[in-house]
């Protein structure tokens, strides 16, 4: 790898392995430390030392040691670490997917949740617990498809409707994923209308978004899928540059638009479908945090895309940890949270901001 | 960078014989019920030599842009075949075509803030080799660098290098996206109206660049314009289109005369000699002399 030695390139003027490096390391970091921080706070609190063998106990595995736990120690092994990692995943798998749909669709304030497209994979998910579907097929989690192909109709529908009249105003593709939203909703009301009370009481609870302590080998699983797809769209990165230019220029640069286009909504819909199965719908992290992240480190998607899934997962490890302390004993859903922060500062980008955009 | 791609950079052109050809290029858009519409190209044969400037004019929906959406090969010639070096454009990939053709849009849209630096260098995209462990990071080699930095002082771009392109204005934009263009080391220039809505310094600035890239590195353009007096002056040879068919293709002297102007734009201009380099010039009528046309409408 080579690093810059033009006489043109001043600091930050392009992105370099250095600079690469320095953030994504930095955020790691970062990452870290506020996990846990995270892992501390609960409806019981535990110092960082109990944290800290807990973990340890964790890492070795050793039976004997599981015996002489004490009771901050199995909140923290079974129930707390497995949640707050949980959490980080999905606001990073969210933070990305924002990412890829605004350089997708060119719009700064797409977000999955906003669009529609979350409420697609809810639907997909909601159907297969109506008809009885069971969560797991041959050990592997099948309720992930279901949202997959939800989102991905959505999806593909927002992108018609955005691509038909060639530039489709930001207002406009805004107001169709609002209006797809509303549709898609009413479905997964009715659904929950026919169901019966208690099974519907469980359904509405995960609707509004929420996290909740999977067992070790459920995390697994969905950690090492939400890992393969950032890799696989991280492989696109440089595409995503230039789709940003619009489908023209994209391609008279190179980029053979209509396979990548494919492949990127495959890649949306897959991490959608696998977030909304575990949390439901947890709105404005993917529209957030890459906004945020944007004004500070620029729009080169081979930093944008890594760093805002960074901040995305500390976001949502943060707004789970308030969610699940704020009203202890009780918890309430983290999409309250999210969509309570997220939302006002939605509305200042839309209102305050638009003349920033085009 | 392997030697013969360095060597066609240095070099400019290395193609024999004509650099675009175009035989009985025939195109529509499509319409979603399936309705016949108008043809926007109608049976178009015109040949491009290497190292020739040539300014496509004729009036608004006359197929201008659409002409060069199918020579960057955006969109597809329903009929007839489109050859850049040869080769037909069909048969070869989106990369292969980005480094042989670079286009310089009319309308720069840019949602997201790219730098300048950023922007040109997105140029040398083409010509990256592909390493999946490297996730395109740290991708730019030295010699991307260096055709970039050339592009930019070609173009006179290098103190906006760490500007955002948004914050540009309209000649310090148009310049940055010729240098975008020019890291494509590419054989054909594209331009879509490249000096709309720009000053009279800035147009004689951009037409400069145009100029001296066709003598220096041999470069192959293809403008369009609406000015039909910038056409005349810089181009070597003027394609004048209507209802998407050659009207006429040739020299300045050959192309732009009253009767011709007055079969394609449907009005009477004044054409007299450029002071200077002599090649036809067309004025406005002045008020008073339309007053037949005004007494007819």
């Amino acid at each position: 790898m080579t690093d810059l030695a033009s006489p043109w390139a001043s600091a930050g003027a392009v992105l370099t392995v250095h600079r690469w490096v320095a953030v994504i390391g930095g955020l790691l970091l970062a990452s870290v430390a506020i996990l846990v921080v995270c892992l501390q706070f609960g409806a019981t609190s535990v110092d960082v030392k109990t944290v800290a063998t807990a973990i340890m106990h964790m890492l070795r595995a050793d039976q004997e040691g599981a015996a002489t736990l004490g009771t901050s120690e199995i909140i923290m092994v079974q129930i707390r670490f497995p949640r707050v990692l949980m959490g980080f995943f999905v606001g990073a798998g969210l933070a990305a997917v924002g990412v890829t749909l605004q350089a997708l669709l060119r719009n700064p304030l797409a977000d999955p949740y906003v669009l529609g497209v979350s409420s697609g994979s809810a639907l997909g998910v909601a159907l297969a617990i109506l008809f009885g579907i069971g969560s797991t097929f041959m050990f592997l989690p099948i309720l992930p498809f279901f949202g997959f192909a939800g989102g991905l109709l959505a999806l593909l529908l927002i992108y018609r409707l955005a691509q038909s009249k060639g530039r489709l105003p930001i207002h406009s593709l805004l107001l169709a994923g609002v209006i797809l939203n509303a549709i898609l909703t009413a479905f997964i009301m009715f659904i929950t209308s026919i169901m019966e009370p208690n099974r519907s009481a469980g359904l509405m609870a995960w609707l509004m978004g929420s996290l909740t302590a999977p067992n070790y080998p459920a995390l697994g699983i969905f950690l090492l899928y939400v890992l393969c797809v950032l890799v696989m769209l991280m492989h696109k990165a440089q595409s995503l540059n230039m789709l940003t230019l619009g489908e023209e220029t994209a391609r008279s640069l190179g980029v053979e638009t209509e396979g990548i286009k494919k492949w990127l909504f495959v890649l949306t819909a897959l991490l959608t479908g696998a977030i909304v199965s575990v949390s439901g719908m947890i709105g404005f992290v993917g529209m957030v945090v890459p906004h945020a992240v944007r004004l500070v480190i620029g729009s080169d998607h081979r930093l944008l895309l890594p760093a805002s899934a960074l901040v995305g997962g500390m976001f949502l490890a943060v707004a789970d940890t308030i969610a699940r302390t704020i009203m202890a004993p009780a918890e309430i859903p983290v999409g309250i949270v999210t969509a309570l922060t997220g939302g006002p500062f939605f509305l200042y980008l839309l209102l305050w901001r638009k003349d920033r955009m085009v | 960078m392997n030697t013969d791609r360095m060597e066609t950079m240095q070099f400019g052109l290395s193609v024999d014989g004509p650099a675009i050809e175009v035989e009985s290029v025939s195109f529509r858009y499509p319409t979603p019920e399936g309705k016949e519409r108008m043809w926007t190209l109608n049976h178009l044969s015109f040949h491009v030599d290497a190292g020739e400037i040539l300014g496509v004019v004729g009036p608004n929906g006359s197929g201008k842009s659409s002409l060069l959406k199918v020579l960057s090969g955006y969109l597809p010639a329903g009929e007839g075949d489109v050859r850049l070096g040869g080769l037909s454009l069909g048969k070869r990939s989106q990369a292969d075509i980005a480094r042989l053709v670079a286009v310089v849009p009319q309308e720069y849209a840019q949602v997201f803030p790219f730098t300048v630096a950023e922007t040109v260098l997105m140029g040398r995209f083409p010509h990256r080799t592909a390493r999946w462990w490297s996730m395109g990071i740290g991708d730019e080699t030295t010699s991307d660098l260096a055709c970039a930095h050339h592009a930019m002082v070609e173009t006179d771009v290098l103190s906006l290098t760490d500007r955002l392109v948004s914050d540009l204005s309209g000649g310090e934009r148009q310049r940055v996206m010729i240098a975008r263009a020019l890291a494509q080391a590419p054989k054909i220039l594209l331009l879509d109206e490249p000096t709309a809505f720009l000053d009279l310094q800035h147009q004689i600035e951009i037409c400069s660049i145009l100029r001296r890239l066709k003598e220096e590195r041999g470069l192959t353009v293809v403008l369009v314009s609406h000015d039909l007096n910038l056409a005349s002056q810089y181009c070597d040879r003027i394609l004048m289109l209507k209802a998407g068919a050659l009207f006429r293709l040739g020299t300045p002297h050959e192309v732009i005369g009253v009767d011709a102007l007055r079969a394609v734009y449907g009005c009477d201009v004044l054409i007299d000699r450029h002071p200077e380099s002599g090649v036809p010039r067309v004025t406005m009528p002045s008020y008073a002399s339309t007053k037949h046309i005004r007494d007819h409408m």
